[in-house]
């Protein structure tokens, strides 16, 4: 197989991994949970290494994603102390057990290959050089092994979908229905863990969390329905994989790091451009909101006095400004767009409504 | 003590202790507003968000002078934690989310730029590992200057805002209800806190720079209420893991010094969370054993006084199994301690026991508060 395809094949599995199991966490507000474990599994990878002298062992995905358990269960329980808060709970663990980590890293130096620089920022470079083979095929031991953790990741969210959208939105309800909310978040504690440890020597621990959190939140402002966010966060992290590692190869720099800044060129994106959510659309209904408002008002103005003896004066186009308390230029700027949408037109200085300007104006006050 | 008597004459190992005190105690002092205003975590993304504007600044000025690393770190720490708020106010995303973007895809873009930079003929090696991880050992006497002008003028700043500060931390709506800026003292507050991060990170890295934020103050906000004490407390912590971190590395081979800082705060923390004396875990848990028992030993002595209450001899003794009966599960140990108190005495060889004179006289009492005379 060859380089460019399995660092592509790689990267995406990785990325789609991490996006779903991120998805879950965005909207359980545990969006740093990711952090504090990516940084401390580096200490379960070195324990489980010492224990059995092996790089490639099995145990030592297992023996990572204990410590990544474990990071959870020591931060509720210092939660459980009512003695400090989340944040410095989370803020607390990990730099601890990541230290502990360093610290024995730095103490075996020299006769070990692991080192902490290759822990945080990964190679996916080099993927392709470590291969196994299934089926007859030559495949990166990386793309193997995050393909199995992405197969467990779109399991546990296919089977418990229903759950899942229940804990996330009424997490009340599921508990009183007698879904254990413990027993799920720990289910998916153990998934980032095991997706961390899966993605550690592909991509490093920080692009795991620019994968885990940037795209999810990136689908969160595109969608209306937790599939929908599923999906499209699945679509934005493969995107960014396949993007930051042909820019990575367009400026020869660190391929986890591109991946990381597409990521946030991703998210950027949507953020600024997302239907009705972005940044520009809300501009735009803004501004068109700033007319539009005092327009209906002005319907409703024209429509109360319509027939009566005050109309000639109180809808006279020259006294709106008088009347409606605006600026001269302002109701200039109402009027002309009243009338651009053809809610109102002039008869002899008079504004008088279409039938369409009625329709609005009725409308309103129906419901007022 | 001559091992550390020839630590503390060598002048590397002092000019590193100097640099890790000094920063411990800004990062301890300053970490308590971060902890109050729930602003733990933000020293991990700024610590992170960092690594772009150190790149930058040096890919710019091709200097390794900490001081214009230092701004170059300020400049896009800031920009992160700007990015943090514009986020969450202008989306439907929560802090924490907002956090993990800038936080990661800072670091990232970080990277991209390092690993340019390093390809310069000119670079002289910016080591990505020491800002990962920091390294103390190599600590000079400029960085020492650098860390000390800035810690200085961030203590400065945060004495001379001290009221304003303290304000804005407990009750941010009634301080811009007295109309203080209320927006500038949160930005400038911030920005205290973002330097007293990006000034350590050459020393201790990135991850374990916002632990010295996190850990020092929260060991301190075990010991007391006041803020004074706290951010003073803070402080002196953050200087005790500064100055035993670079001790014990400087004193045991291959032992890097960040990390140790790190382990030796968050001992202290934990420590402090167990034992300190108000709000540790242990002595709350021995006055809650010590008020379990003086309830005990009243429902006891009024027990066995309702037994003798109608009897002719107030001093007949009675089976202690009678107490458990009425649900006086650790009758036996509490006895115990009522016979040292000299209110209950056993009488005879089957264990049976009565009330003294003295504590006849104390269930009366008791009781008396309780029944009308």
């Amino acid at each position: 197989m060859n380089v460019e395809l399995s660092i592509l094949l790689t990267a995406v599995s990785v990325a789609i991994g991490c996006s779903l199991v991120g998805t879950l966490l965005v909207l359980r507000r545990m969006s740093l949970i990711s952090d504090a474990i990516s940084h401390s599994v580096l200490l379960g990878i070195v324990l489980a290494f010492l224990a059995t002298r092996d790089l490639n062992s099995p145990w030592l995905l297992l023996g990572a994603a204990a410590v990544g358990v474990l990071t959870v269960v020591l931060i509720q329980l210092l939660l459980g102390t009512r003695r400090l808060r989340e944040d410095s709970a989370i803020g607390l663990v990990f730099p601890l057990l990541f230290s502990i980590g360093v610290i024995l890293i730095t103490r075996m130096a020299g006769d070990v290959h692991l080192d902490s620089d290759a822990v945080l920022l990964g190679e996916l470079g080099f993927v392709w050089m470590d291969t196994a083979s299934l089926l007859g095929l030559e495949l990166p031991r990386s793309f193997l092994l995050s393909s199995a953790v992405l197969l467990a990741n779109l399991l546990f969210v296919v089977l418990c979908y229903k759950e899942l959208k229940l804990s996330i939105f009424d997490a009340g309800l599921a508990a009183s229905l007698g879904f254990s909310p413990l027993l799920l978040h720990y289910l998916l504690v153990s998934l980032v863990s095991v997706t961390a440890v899966a993605s550690f020597d592909a991509v490093g621990s920080i692009l795991m969390v620019a994968l885990m959190i940037a795209p999810p939140a990136a689908a969160w402002l595109l969608s209306r329905s937790l599939a929908q966010m599923l999906g499209w966060s699945a679509l934005l992290a493969s995107l960014s994989a396949v993007g930051g590692y042909y820019l990575a190869v367009r400026i020869d720099s660190n391929i986890a790091g591109c991946i990381a800044a597409s990521c946030g060129i991703c998210f950027l994106l949507c953020w600024l451009l997302a239907p009705e959510r972005g940044l520009v659309s809300r501009w735009l209904q803004q501004a068109e909101q700033r007319l539009l408002f005092p327009a209906q008002m002005l319907a409703v103005h024209i429509a109360n006095h319509e027939g009566r003896p005050e109309e000639p004066v109180e809808c006279h186009s020259g006294n709106i400004a008088e009347h409606m308390h605006w600026q001269q230029q302002f109701a200039d700027e109402v009027v002309a767009y009243a009338r651009q949408h053809r809610m109102l037109r002039e008869q002899e200085g008079i504004l008088r409504l279409t039938e369409e300007g009625r329709g609005i104006a009725e409308k309103l006050m129906l419901h007022g | 003590m001559d091992a550390l008597t020839a630590l503390l004459s060598d002048f590397t190992v002092r000019t590193v202790m100097l640099g890790c005190a000094l920063l411990g105690f800004t990062a301890g002092a300053l970490g308590v507003f971060a902890l109050l205003r729930r602003q733990s975590l933000l020293g991990d993304a700024i610590s992170h968000a960092a690594l772009p504007g150190v790149a930058i600044a040096f890919l710019l000025s091709g200097s390794r002078d900490p001081l214009v690393l230092v701004l170059g770190a300020l400049a896009s720490g800031w920009l992160g934690t700007l990015l943090v708020s514009a986020i969450t106010r202008s989306t439907r995303l929560r802090e924490d989310s907002a956090l993990g973007i800038v936080l990661s895809v800072f670091f990232g873009v970080g990277l991209v730029i390092l690993v340019i930079v390093n390809r310069l003929p000119t670079a002289g090696k910016a080591g990505l590992s020491t800002f990962l991880f920091g390294n103390a050992s190599t600590m000079l006497t400029r960085d020492v200057w650098t860390i000390c002008l800035l810690g200085l003028a961030c203590l400065c700043c945060l004495a001379l805002f001290w009221k304003e500060f303290k304000l804005i931390s407990f009750d941010p709506q009634f301080a811009a209800s007295t109309g203080l800026p209320e927006r500038m003292l949160d930005t400038t507050l911030t920005t205290l806190i973002v330097l007293a991060i990006v000034i350590g990170l050459q020393a201790v890295g990135v991850v374990l720079m916002s632990a010295l934020v996190v850990a020092p103050a929260a060991a301190a906000r075990q010991f007391s209420d006041k803020l004074l004490n706290v951010v003073l407390l803070g402080g002196l912590f953050g200087a005790l893991s500064g100055i035993g971190g670079a001790m014990l590395s400087a004193s045991v081979e291959k032992l890097p010094t960040g990390p140790v800082i790190v382990v030796l705060a968050s001992v202290l923390t934990l420590l402090a969370i167990l034992l300190a004396p108000h709000r540790g875990l242990l002595p709350d848990w021995l006055r809650h054993l010590a008020s379990r028992r003086r309830i005990e030993t009243r429902r006891i002595l009024q027990a066995l006084y309702r037994l003798v209450e109608s009897d002719p001899d107030p001093f007949r003794p009675h089976d202690p199994n009678a107490l458990h009966a009425v649900g006086l599960k650790t009758a036996r140990s509490t006895l115990a301690v009522m016979v040292d108190l000299g209110w209950v005495e056993y009488s005879g060889e089957r264990g049976w026991v009565r009330l003294t004179a003295e504590g006849w006289e104390e269930a009366r009492r008791s009781i008396g508060g309780e029944l009308p005379a």
